[in-house]
């Protein structure tokens, strides 16, 4: 598989692939980073939000 | 039957589409859908319920990024549901995933802020992430479900 890399695309068994994740109450992010020896050359994230703002009305009591 | 005191969910769908103006006169009158789009901002900008408009001051740079961020996919107009006699809620999800597509984005960035771009760039809301850099990648914020109780925005009467 090509991977487009800060040189270029770039076969992905010339690659060290690393990946990782968090999920936490606000957030599953997943990662994927791509090295070629020690540098890094790819790296792109995927976030899922799982909080939003929220807004809440009130109408007033007019008794 | 009796009367209840709430306000009314149809009006929490109507604000996200403007159908109300409480101004002592109108300052817009657009016949055309209005253009969000979705700015990233690095860990030491101050972006916040406080912010009133895009800015390009601690926005992100980097090779593939443009200035002012990407356009926010708006396919599904905003939804109201009651959920009580009392309660209801207004709620807007774009209905696209938020894309950078191919970017290099050396300083690291925690902040996405949605804002109309088509009534001078005011501010909508602000999502905040872990940090996170990206090397000629892709970096995606996933949308939520656009429901009641997970959609992006949320009017809510309790």
């Amino acid at each position: 598989m090509l991977i487009t890399t800060t040189k270029g695309e770039m076969d992905d068994s010339l690659l060290l692939k690393k990946e990782g994740s968090i999920d936490n109450e606000d957030e599953y992010t997943t990662w994927v980073e791509y090295y070629l020896d020690d540098e890094l050359v790819h790296r792109s994230a995927h976030v899922t939000l799982k909080k939003s703002p929220f807004m809440d009305l009130v109408a007033a009591s007019l008794a | 039957m009796a009367n209840t005191q709430s306000m009314c969910t149809s009006f929490l769908g109507q604000l996200m589409t403007a159908t109300h103006n409480f101004g002592t006169s109108p300052i817009r009158a657009a016949s055309t859908a209005d253009t969000f789009k979705a700015a990233l901002y690095v860990t030491t900008a101050t972006i916040n319920a406080a912010t009133t408009a895009y800015s390009a001051t601690n926005e992100v740079s980097g090779t593939g990024y443009t200035a002012g961020g990407i356009t926010v996919t708006n396919a599904t107009a905003p939804s109201s549901t009651n959920s009580s006699s009392t309660a209801g809620v207004g709620y807007w999800t774009p209905s696209g995933n938020l894309v950078y597509s191919t970017v290099t984005l050396t300083t690291a960035f925690d902040t996405v802020l949605i804002y109309n771009s088509s009534q001078s760039n005011a501010a909508v809301s602000v999502h905040t992430f872990g940090s996170q850099t990206i090397t000629a990648g892709t970096f995606t914020l996933t949308m939520p479900s656009n429901t009641t109780t997970t959609a992006l925005l949320r009017l809510s009467t309790t």
